[in-house]
């Protein structure tokens, strides 16, 4: 899920600023974290992420990350599987690792009195894994299940297809979770060739929320993460280029409703034209109840129950990508209506009106997410990957605030493109011919 | 690529399938003691406020004790129309006006239909509140539609149906399963979203009856969480909700229903099945029609059985006999009506149904037959108790837990009592509550199988 926090979590920014204190702990041992202190109530939430993912399994090793994410709280040290799992249940505590595309990520939660055990047994996960045979086989076992019982989703079947055709032949092209052949043949060796290659110091983030002081975090995270290489072995690899041609494509499935999703390349996070992008993207499919592609597919037509459109920027390639669902007959018509908004917003033909709703609703929606330690926690830790900077929540609203029509409409004709935009179609659409 | 944000926008309904799906509250039924402030209005309005001041932001909630089961003999899916027409507008607010205000503000908003309530709610910078008072108030009696709103909402809600149910064969196994678990057209046994005939047959008329009928501030509950203090609620809540003429909603129809089941299993073969699963669910007390101490102990039970990665199920199941990729109980004690209790598990390869089910029964056996071990319940008690404190971390929590408790017909006090409740439960309340799901005789089997002859195996 990292991939999909960092693409939202960046959309936001303060309505008004207000105190949220970030602090910047370097432990004695140079380790950074950024810190938000809540006494309120006896719990930590930390969030962390190394850079790199899914992206980097080696080829034919699709599902490492993921495999590596489920199993290294599996067993460390001393403590097999079950030992470990009791202690975590016993004392309340949650400990768990996640694999995306760009990210290989970890949550701590805790009750405050059980801060010194917590941050141990972290350690011992990410320095100690055992990766025991009976862990090892059960979670590849249950891995293999869920993408069995995924594989015939038709939105996963669609998107898998999607990404499958931007990334020949890349790391993107494949689901974090691997295939049933890349996940069979993973073993015990390559989960310890993951940890010992992948995790560094230097690629390390950390966000921290709850009932803590700097000095104390300082000593825990020199405890939890001291130990680990300075740097990753493996290097992060260049820009992709993103393969979409206009491409109609229909995966046939005799379902009564077809999964339509479309897509092709944009820009990246760090890209200066981003702010500007997402407010255009907001008027035309990303604002919920109020973008046109809303309006235009169910509100006006009743034509499907969801439809959207999103910026989701990878670390080497930008996208922008959008799903609908209608009836089998109705799909033709609505991807006509895609079409004629994307074409629409391209031409420039955008209002003063939505222009401004579009950078109130953007400004004004951050704030309301900082509702929970682990919220403000993955926050913190998407503003260090970003590069946004400590004072970020403060600026936030400037950047947005700075887009203009000119801006929009430049981006608009920039990156959107009609011709271009990549369609698959997974279900038995009526009347629509395949361009393969 | 799941993974991908799949956009369920405006008015989403929040359906809880009481079959297999998740309930509500975050993952135990009561997440613990929230210390709630309540009032009632004149007009029988009962607003509950949780202060919590971490960020200036509030979350409004207005919930309505109508949902899926409140709904006329042939009507079904008007409650969760209705909540999608919600948003159509009112003579002061046309044209979707609400959606519109609530985004120009960065607000967020929604709603969800159950079986036994339906509820909308937004969250906005607590400087909003009042703004969204107005809003809510203004709809919950001026609601205006059109045929032509009511036709092309009812075309988006098949859709919606279409993508939950149709489009997923666990989906239709389970709305078939249900109808035999609540037979002799109990209101529970038909699905929230609608039977589909009778889904597109919805008239504007049927839906504006049910408006007329529930929706009122004698049968709503008002709850804001967030950054906001008693004194501002009670008088914002005044103003807006306090005129509003209460109507003398009549009493619902009882739920708790004792009729016997026929036909204790249900099959769905589907050829885009890739994974069997199997699921046993139980009829149990509810907090409506159970003893305290009884439901206390079912909750335990499922904690001890199924919850999580080191409960005996799973241990017994999916690590020592390898015979499963997943393992687990839940017990859904919020319900109006019955209650229930479920045991479900998915069979690694090469494992037949049958010879999973089998060995998940001889394991349940097993802890009656042995007891417990020696702290075991200590720990599942102080796992619990942890809960209630990571309960209080969200701000949301508290107040979906005790709307959907008040919704339901339960009283502030059942919540906040839940922490007594599971420290007075022994290890024989256990082992009677465990006694009392196995001697059921109201149960029913599904088996969800990929095309073909075989059992899963």
């Amino acid at each position: 899920m990292k991939k999909l926090l960092v693409a939202l979590m960046i959309i936001f920014a303060p309505l008004h600023a207000w105190a949220v204190d970030v602090e910047r702990v370097v432990s004695p041992g140079g380790i950074e974290a950024w810190l938000v202190q809540d006494h309120s109530n006896p719990v930590v939430s930390m969030r962390f992420a190394f850079d790199g993912g899914s992206e980097l399994d080696p080829v034919g090793k699709a599902g490492l990350s993921n495999l590596a994410a489920s199993t290294m709280d599996e067993g460390a040290g001393d403590l097999d599987s079950q030992s470990f799992q009791q202690i975590l249940a016993d004392q309340s505590i949650t400990l768990r690792f996640d694999a995306g595309l760009d990210r290989f990520s970890g949550e701590l939660k805790t009750l405050s009195e059980n801060l010194d055990q917590s941050f141990d047994l972290l350690r011992l996960s990410l320095s100690q894994p055992r990766f025991d045979e009976e862990p090892v086989a059960r979670l590849k076992s249950q891995i293999i299940a869920g993408i069995r019982a995924d594989s015939e989703d038709p939105g996963k079947l669609a998107y898998d297809s999607l990404f499958a055709h931007f990334f020949p032949g890349h790391g993107y092209a494949v689901d974090s979770d691997g295939t049933v052949e890349s996940v069979t043949a993973l073993g015990s060796d390559d989960l310890r060739s993951f940890v010992k290659t992948r995790l560094g110091r230097s690629n390390l983030i950390i966000g921290v929320v709850g009932d803590i002081d700097p000095d104390r975090l300082g000593q825990l995270i020199d405890h939890a993460f001291g130990a680990l290489p300075a740097a990753p072995s493996v290097e992060r690899g260049g820009d992709v280029a993103v393969n979409a041609s206009g491409r109609l494509d229909v995966i046939e499935r005799d379902i009564p409703q077809s999964t339509i999703v479309f897509g092709h390349g944009a820009l990246k996070r760090d890209d200066p034209d981003y702010y500007a992008t997402l407010v255009m993207n907001h008027i035309l499919g990303g604002g919920s109840f109020t973008s046109r592609l809303y309006d235009e597919v169910r509100e006006k037509r009743g034509l499907a129950y969801s439809v959207g459109s999103s910026v989701y920027p990878l670390d080497h390639a930008g996208l922008i990508i959008g799903s609908a669902a209608t009836e089998n007959a109705r799909v033709s018509e609505t991807i006509e209506v895609i079409r004629t908004q994307w074409a629409r917003m391209a031409a420039g033909d955008v209002g003063e009106q939505e222009l401004k709703d579009a950078k109130t609703y953007i400004t004004g929606a951050f704030p309301l997410t900082f509702t929970s330690t682990g919220a403000i926690a993955r926050v913190l830790v998407a503003m260090q990957l970003n590069k946004l900077g400590i004072d970020y929540l403060d600026k936030r609203k400037t950047y947005i605030d700075a887009v203009d029509m000119a801006d929009v409409k430049r981006v608009a004709a920039k990156y959107l493109a009609p011709d271009r935009l990549d369609i698959v179609v997974v279900g038995k659409p009526a009347g629509i011919v395949p361009s393969r | 690529m799941t993974k991908i944000a799949k956009r369920f926008c405006a008015a989403v309904a929040v359906i809880v399938m009481m079959w297999g799906g998740q309930a509500l509250w975050a993952s135990e039924a009561w997440a613990g003691v929230f210390n709630p402030e309540t009032f009632t209005l004149d007009n029988g309005m009962q607003v509950v406020v949780l202060p919590n001041h971490r960020a200036p932001v509030v979350l409004h909630m207005v919930w309505y004790k109508a949902g899926s089961a409140d709904e006329p003999e042939g009507k079904s899916g008007v409650a969760h129309l209705l909540e999608h027409l919600m948003f159509k507008g009112t003579p002061k607010h046309p044209n979707g006006e609400f959606s519109k205000i609530l985004a120009q503000h960065g607000g967020q908003e929604n709603a969800f239909t159950s079986l036994d309530y339906t509820g909308y709610h937004q969250t906005v910078a607590s400087d909003r509140l009042e703004m969204v008072m107005e809003l809510e108030a203004d709809r919950m009696t001026n609601l205006v539609l059109s045929p032509e709103d009511v036709a092309t909402e009812r075309a988006v809600v098949l859709e919606e149906r279409n993508q939950r149910i149709e489009n997923k064969p666990s989906a239709r196994l389970r709305e078939e399963a249900n109808q035999k678990f609540f037979p002799d057209n109990h209101p529970y046994g038909r699905p929230i979203i609608g039977w589909r005939p009778e889904l597109a047959a919805l008239t504007r008329e049927d839906a504006l009856a049910f408006y007329k009928d529930h929706y009122a501030p004698d049968n709503a509950i008002l709850v804001v969480a967030g950054d906001v203090n008693v004194a501002d609620v009670k008088r914002l809540a005044e103003k807006y909700y306090g005129p509003i003429p209460a109507r003398g909603v009549a009493a619902r129809t009882p739920l708790v229903t004792d009729a016997p089941i026929t036909g204790g299993e249900t099959v769905l073969r589907d050829a885009r099945v890739r994974q069997a699963s199997w699921a046993e669910n139980v009829i149990q007390p509810s907090l409506s029609n159970g003893s305290p101490r009884r439901v206390a102990a079912l909750e335990i039970l499922s904690e001890l059985l199924g919850g999580g990665g080191t409960s005996r199920l799973y241990r017994a199941l999916v690590i020592d006999q390898a015979l499963a990729v997943s393992a687990g109980t839940y017990y859904d004690q919020s319900a109006r009506g019955n209650g229930q209790f479920a045991f479900y598990a998915s069979p690694r390869p090469g494992v037949s149904l049958d010879e999973l089910a089998q060995a998940l029964r001889t394991e349940t056996r097993r802890v009656l037959d042995e007891g417990l071990k020696p702290d075991e319940l200590a720990a599942i008690k102080k796992r619990m108790m942890a809960d209630a404190v990571y309960s209080r971390d969200a701000m949301k929590t508290g107040a979906w837990t005790i709307g959907g408790a008040l919704a339901a017909g339960h009283s502030i006090e059942d919540v906040e009592q839940w922490p007594e409740r599971i420290q007075a439960v022994t290890e024989q309340d256990v082992l009677d509550a465990l006694k009392a799901v196995l001697d059921e005789p109201r149960r029913i089997t599904t088996k969800l199988l990929p095309n073909g002859n075989g059992d899963g195996a």
